[in-house]
Parts: structure tokens; C-alpha cells; sequence
């Protein structure tokens, strides 16, 4: 019998090393494997016996002794018996691409990868012309996961096509592709998953992306919060070079592509790739002006790529199964899968992969089962911090770009963040803006000042300090920065702030939590 | 006080490993404060001239960047999540316990030099709020119980 307990962050922050240890402590090894994302029962024993891969969560350390004796007998017996992993509703009924591997074995173990069709995909590119490659992307419809949602095929043929026609006797132009692992919004952590459970996935995808523009280094800008994620990186980019899908020669084509891993400090806004870039290059993280586009001056003033770690990662399902099989999920101008995060108050919450057109409602009700506090769902925040607060005559909405823009809220990166009925919108649009004074990297004043007396405006509302007045004024500071912030941060901030004064008026009463 | 003789004896081997990197600035302070717990004032002439920028060009990257700390912190560092998802599960009321059972606001440390409390935005384990992070260990769920017994284990490693 092969036992696994997963070492992704989520399992070790609920216990998993203790786990591990106690199944040491009776004489078994176990594999140490990514999460499957089903977050409310980690950590996740799993146990390949003769019925199949079966599964008992959540496990603490003193569960332990217990499993082993109902293994010898009747396993099913166990509370914590979850029958066959894979047969659990919350996993069986996904739709999975990107996150197939995750939870199946070491993330790390480059013979677990190819076994699982790793590497596929590359080996598909190695053998097409970068104008190919760019093609498959553009017909698989694949947007951006980071949250703008730009067709990542239209930028990569920018970047295949910049930097002029290489003469022969001239140097090709020096191309990057940089990876936007800043994944810093609350309720997220998809690419986290796909970085712990599969980084494989990522490194192949970058290879791919190279392959396609032209370009021979590679970055994976990581926010330091995520010490596992770093560690697993590390190991699994060391592996792939000496296994030559990384380096000078990759499986002997004679092409290069070489990786590597920046850590970020602990800045919401180097996630914006114009700041990220700053920050690579090893400066303050300022937000540029666009244009000139990244695609075309990015990283040390060269045609870069930035995507999501979501979006690269995707990259090598399209080019293993065929932009074809990817483009048939999805609905309207959304193809092929979401990751979606159930985060925050919420019964069972984790990572759902599905086609893109399933509601908020189904997400949260059928998946999350509701609050993990038992009491009612007030607000639901979708998209990060810059997402608006959804009240609920607005859940049965598709899961789409097109369908969320239409409601003034936003997909963004897939976050959802249940807020149960003890919630204070009022408080909620205030940290809406304390949030952004912390972060704003304060190039535009109506960002970096706006802010801060948004603050001081919605203290005066609550307070009922001339409130008709400081209501008036809080939408013209939203309009201004909306119109006048030089990126989302201060462009969106006012996207929570407003969806909650509209659907939580109440709230904003100087009553604490009001009763709309 | 320390002298910055010292100081630049001290990271010059930092310096030399990064010099040549592209964008090193940030890779070097992360060294830096690997090696040193903060990166002090008196490394900065050191960092400038063996990166070629101006003093004042480490100083701003310094400073506009929430990891960097120019001053020394105590043995244990505590970041407790302020975002959105810890924040319905209710971690607005555990910094006011963390705050208080500590006796410290952010960015303070214990008078011991035992601990230093930190806000931090989002640790990613936003599935299972409120989440700790201590040293390089999240902890999920933490309620003030659990917060206490978590602090009361860094006594007892001392
Ligand atoms: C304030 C702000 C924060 C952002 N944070 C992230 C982030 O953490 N991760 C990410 O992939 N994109 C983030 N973005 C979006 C990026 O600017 C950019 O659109 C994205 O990296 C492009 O990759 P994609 O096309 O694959 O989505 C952020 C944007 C803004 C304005």
C-alpha cells in the first residue's frame, strides 16, 4: 500500500507535517504529493489499496493509528472515510485541464510528469516554427488568467514580431518571457496550486512560449510569500535543465530557453506587469505609462511576454491536445477552462476547474455548500480586492468576462470571496481604500492621494458628518480615479467601494452592519 | 553601533555574487537580509558602488518595497493576513487579540526581542482563514486560542 500526504502550503498550514510524521512513526513512507485542491479536507491521506485509490481527510496526527487499524480491517468504517478520491462530487464533477496532475504524485518527479503526457507539448512545439505556435495559441481562444483577459495569442505575435527582420549578419534581438506568479489577490491561489502541485506544467509552457517568439530567457517573478512554491520551483527548474528540457539545447534541437526564479518584496502592485518589470530590473516597482507596450519595450527595454502563470501553464495543454479540444469549452468569447477559488467563509472551499459559463450561484452553493459558519451568504466579492461586492440578485450570473464586465464586477484572476451575513460593507469599502493607500506605488496622484481621502470620506459618511454632501463627494473621488489613475489599481479601487454603497447602503448608516 | 568598515566587509561577498546578475538590486537585499536579519543603513554605500547607482536609488528601492527592513527584528517574525478572505473569517478581531496579548502594534517587536508583528496581505491558504504566518510556516484557522498556543510554543524553542 502507497500512502501520500500532500506538502503544498494549505496542507501544511492545516497540519500535514504532523501527519506525515505519525505514518513515519509506524514504519511508512509517504509519497509527499501536490494538494487536489479540495482544501476543506486537507490534509488529504490518501491510500492506493487493492479497491482502489481511497481517500480520509481532513486527518491530524492522532487519526493516524486509527486509519491504519481500519486499513487492516474495514476502511470504510473510519469517519474520515472518503471512499475513491476521484469519485468525490467536488472533484468528479470538474472539468480538469490545467490542474489534471495536481495531487497525483511528487510534484517534483520528472518521470511521474512525462508519465502523465508531460512534456508533450513541447516536444509538439519543437518540431513547429514559432509563426505555428503563435497560431495554435490564437485559435484556442486563449485569454489572459491574470485578469485583463487579453488574447494571449495577439500578444505573443506582437513579441514574435518585434524586433525587426533578424538579418542575417545581425544578432537576433534578445526576447523575454516573463511569468506573473505576484498572485497577490485575497481568495486566490490557482497559480499556487499549479506552481506546488505541478510546476512542471509552468516550465514547459514558458519553454513553449520561447519556442514561439523567439525568445531564450525566462522569469517567474514569485511574491515571497510563497516559501513552498519557491522551493519546489527551485528543485523541479534544476531537474528539467538536467534533463535538457531547459538550457542550451533543449532535447537536442539546438534552441535555448533558460529559467529562472525572482522573488518579489511584499508588493500588491508588482503584480501590475508594467511595475513587475520595474521591480525585475531591480528598481522601485512604478508603474509605467503605456505605451510603449511590453510586447514591444518590456524587461531591460526588450519585446517581452508577461502572463499568468494560468496562462502559460495552459499553453502546454493547447499544444498537447490541440487548440481545437481546448477552444470547445468555454461560452461566448470565454473558451476553455477557469480556474475558480472558493475562498473566505465558506463550507468547502478550494480550487473548481471548469468551462467557463457556470453561475456564482452553483459555484457557491453546490461546491461551497454555503458558509463555514452556518449563517447566511451576504456578499460575495469576485476578482480581488478591486472586484466588486455582489449582493444576491446578481449570483445567478454566468462565470464569463463578457457577462461579469456587463454588472460592473469582474473575473479578474477567479478569486471568489464569500462574506457570511455578520459582514460591515461599510468597513469592507473602507478597506477597499486603506488597501490601496498601502499598495498605490504612488506614480498618479488620483491613486496615491485619492486614497487616502477616500478613507477619510467614508469615515465622515459612517460618522454622519454632513453625510448628503460626503456621499456626493465620494462618487466624484471614485470618477476621478477611475478616469485618472494610470493603471487598475486606483481605477478599480473604486469598483468595491461603490458596489457596496449601491447594494449595502444601510451599512453605511453609522450603525455598524444595517439590514438591507 | 557598527561600524560601516565592517558592514562592508560583511555583504562584499553578496555584493561580488550579484553585481553582474541583471536586475540583481533585489536578489542582493534579499541576500542581505537572509544573511543579516535587516538590511542596515551602513550597507548602503557598499551596495551603490558595487551595483553603480546612487545611494539614493538603494534607498528608494529599500523603502518602496514591505520585506526590506533597515532595522534589526526580533528572533520570530508574525504576519498576520489582513485580507479580504481572512477578514470574513474574522482575523479584524484576531490582530486586536494578537495586538494585545503581545502588547505590540505592527512592526513592533516584543520588549524580549522574542517577536515581531507584521500585517500582511494575503498568504495564498484563503480557503482555510485566518491564516499566521511564523517564520516560513502558515499556520490555517487560528483563532486567539490557537494564536496563543502558537506563541507560547515560539517561548518555549528559545
Ligand atoms: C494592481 C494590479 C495587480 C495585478 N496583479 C496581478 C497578479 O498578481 N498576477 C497576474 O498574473 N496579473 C496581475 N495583474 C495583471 C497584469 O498587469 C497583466 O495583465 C497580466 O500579468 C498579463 O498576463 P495575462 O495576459 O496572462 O493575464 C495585475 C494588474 C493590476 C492593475
Amino acid at each position: 500500500m502507497k500512502f501520500y500526504i500532500p506538502q503544498d502550503t494549505t496542507a501544511l498550514a492545516c497540519g500535514a507535517e504532523a501527519a506525515a510524521h505519525a505514518l513515519q512513526a509506524a514504519g511508512i513512507e509517504p509519497v509527499r504529493n501536490g494538494s487536489r485542491g479540495m482544501f476543506w479536507l486537507e490534509p488529504l491521506l490518501e491510500v492506493d489499496t487493492d479497491a482502489g485509490r481511497i481517500g480520509f481527510g481532513p486527518v491530524s496526527s492522532k487519526d493516524i493509528p486509527s486509519i491504519l487499524d481500519a486499513l487492516e480491517a474495514d476502511a470504510s468504517s473510519h469517519d474520515l472515510y472518503l471512499g475513491q478520491v476521484e469519485q468525490i462530487d467536488y472533484l468528479a464533477s470538474q472539468q480538469r485541464l490545467t490542474y489534471a496532475r495536481a495531487g497525483l504524485g511528487d510534484p517534483v518527479c520528472l518521470d511521474n510528469y512525462q508519465a502523465l503526457n508531460g512534456f508533450k507539448g513541447l516536444k509538439t512545439a519543437l518540431a513547429m516554427t514559432g509563426q505555428q505556435i503563435v497560431d495554435q495559441v490564437k485559435d484556442s481562444g486563449l485569454r489572459g488568467r491574470g485578469g485583463a483577459a487579453f488574447p494571449a495569442g495577439i500578444k505573443w505575435q506582437t513579441v514574435h514580431d518585434a524586433g525587426g527582420s533578424a538579418a542575417a549578419d545581425k544578432e537576433p534581438c534578445q526576447k523575454y518571457i516573463v511569468c506573473n506568479a505576484d498572485e497577490g489577490d485575497s481568495g486566490t491561489f490557482a497559480d499556487r496550486l499549479v506552481m506546488e502541485s505541478d510546476p512542471y506544467q509552468l516550465i514547459e509552457g514558458m519553454a513553449i512560449a520561447g519556442l514561439a517568439v523567439g525568445a531564450t530567457q525566462g522569469y517567474i517573478y514569485l511574491r515571497s510569500e510563497y516559501p513552498v512554491a519557491h522551493k519546489l520551483l527551485d528543485i523541479a527548474i534544476e531537474r528539467a535543465e538536467a534533463a535538457n528540457f531547459l538550457g542550451d539545447n533543449i532535447q537536442g534541437s539546438g534552441k535555448a530557453f533558460h529559467l529562472e526564479v525572482r522573488l518579489g518584496a511584499g508588493a500588491y502592485i508588482c503584480g501590475e506587469e508594467t511595475s513587475l518589470l520595474e521591480s525585475l530590473e531591480g528598481k522601485r516597482g512604478m508603474v509605467r505609462a503605456k505605451p510603449p507596450l511590453p510586447a514591444i519595450e518590456g524587461l531591460f527595454g526588450k519585446p517581452t511576454v508577461v502572463n499568468n502563470v494560468l496562462t502559460l501553464a495552459a499553453i502546454s495543454t493547447i499544444l498537447e491536445q490541440g487548440a481545437e479540444t481546448y477552444q470547445n469549452f468555454g461560452m461566448g468569447r470565454s473558451r476553455g477552462t477557469l480556474a475558480i477559488q472558493l475562498a473566505g467563509n465558506i463550507k468547502r472551499g478550494g480550487l473548481i476547474e471548469l468551462a467557463f459559463g457556470v453561475t456564482l450561484r452553483e459555484v457557491v452553493e453546490e461546491y461551497g455548500q454555503g458558509t463555514y459558519s452556518g449563517r447566511p451568504i451576504r456578499a460575495i466579492q469576485v476578482g480581488g480586492p478591486l472586484g466588486a461586492f455582489l449582493p444576491e440578485s446578481q449570483w445567478d450570473t454566468p462565470m464569463d468576462y463578457e457577462a461579469f464586465a456587463a454588472i460592473k464586477a469582474m473575473i479578474g484572476h477567479g478569486g471568489i470571496v464569500v462574506f457570511d451575513d455578520t459582514a460591515d460593507m461599510a468597513a469592507q469599502a473602507r478597506f477597499a481604500m486603506e488597501f490601496c493607500v498601502v499598495e498605490s506605488c504612488g506614480k498618479c496622484t488620483p491613486c496615491r492621494i485619492g486614497s487616502v481621502r477616500g478613507v477619510e470620506v467614508i469615515d465622515r459618511i459612517v460618522a454622519n458628518e454632513n453625510r448628503e454632501n460626503n456621499l456626493i463627494l465620494l462618487h466624484e473621488l471614485c470618477d476621478t480615479m477611475e478616469m485618472g489613475s494610470l493603471c487598475a489599481m486606483g481605477g478599480m479601487t473604486p469598483f468595491p467601494v461603490r458596489s457596496a454603497l449601491a447594494h449595502f447602503p444601510s451599512d453605511f448608516t453609522g450603525q455598524g452592519r444595517g439590514d438591507n | 553601533m557598527e561600524t560601516s568598515a565592517q558592514n562592508i566587509a560583511d555583504i562584499s561577498h553578496l555584493v561580488t555574487q550579484y553585481q553582474a546578475v541583471p536586475g540583481g538590486l533585489l536578489p542582493l537585499l534579499h541576500a542581505i537580509q537572509g544573511e543579516l536579519g535587516y538590511v542596515p543603513e551602513s550597507t548602503v554605500p557598499a551596495i551603490a558602488t558595487g551595483l553603480n547607482l546612487s545611494r539614493a536609488e538603494v534607498h528608494g528601492v529599500i523603502s518602496f518595497y514591505h520585506d526590506f527592513k533597515t532595522h534589526s527584528v526580533g528572533r520570530n517574525t508574525v504576519q498576520i493576513c489582513r485580507a479580504e478572505a481572512c477578514q470574513s473569517m474574522g482575523s479584524r478581531q484576531l490582530e486586536a487579540h494578537a495586538k494585545q496579548a503581545l502588547g505590540i502594534d505592527y512592526h513592533e517587536t516584543t520588549a524580549d526581542g522574542s517577536i515581531t508583528l507584521e500585517p500582511v496581505y494575503c498568504l495564498g491558504n484563503c480557503a482555510c482563514s485566518p491564516s499566521v504566518r511564523i517564520n516560513d510556516d502558515i499556520v490555517a484557522r487560528v483563532d486567539a486560542a490557537r494564536f496563543d498556543e502558537l506563541v507560547a510554543k515560539l517561548g518555549a524553542s528559545q
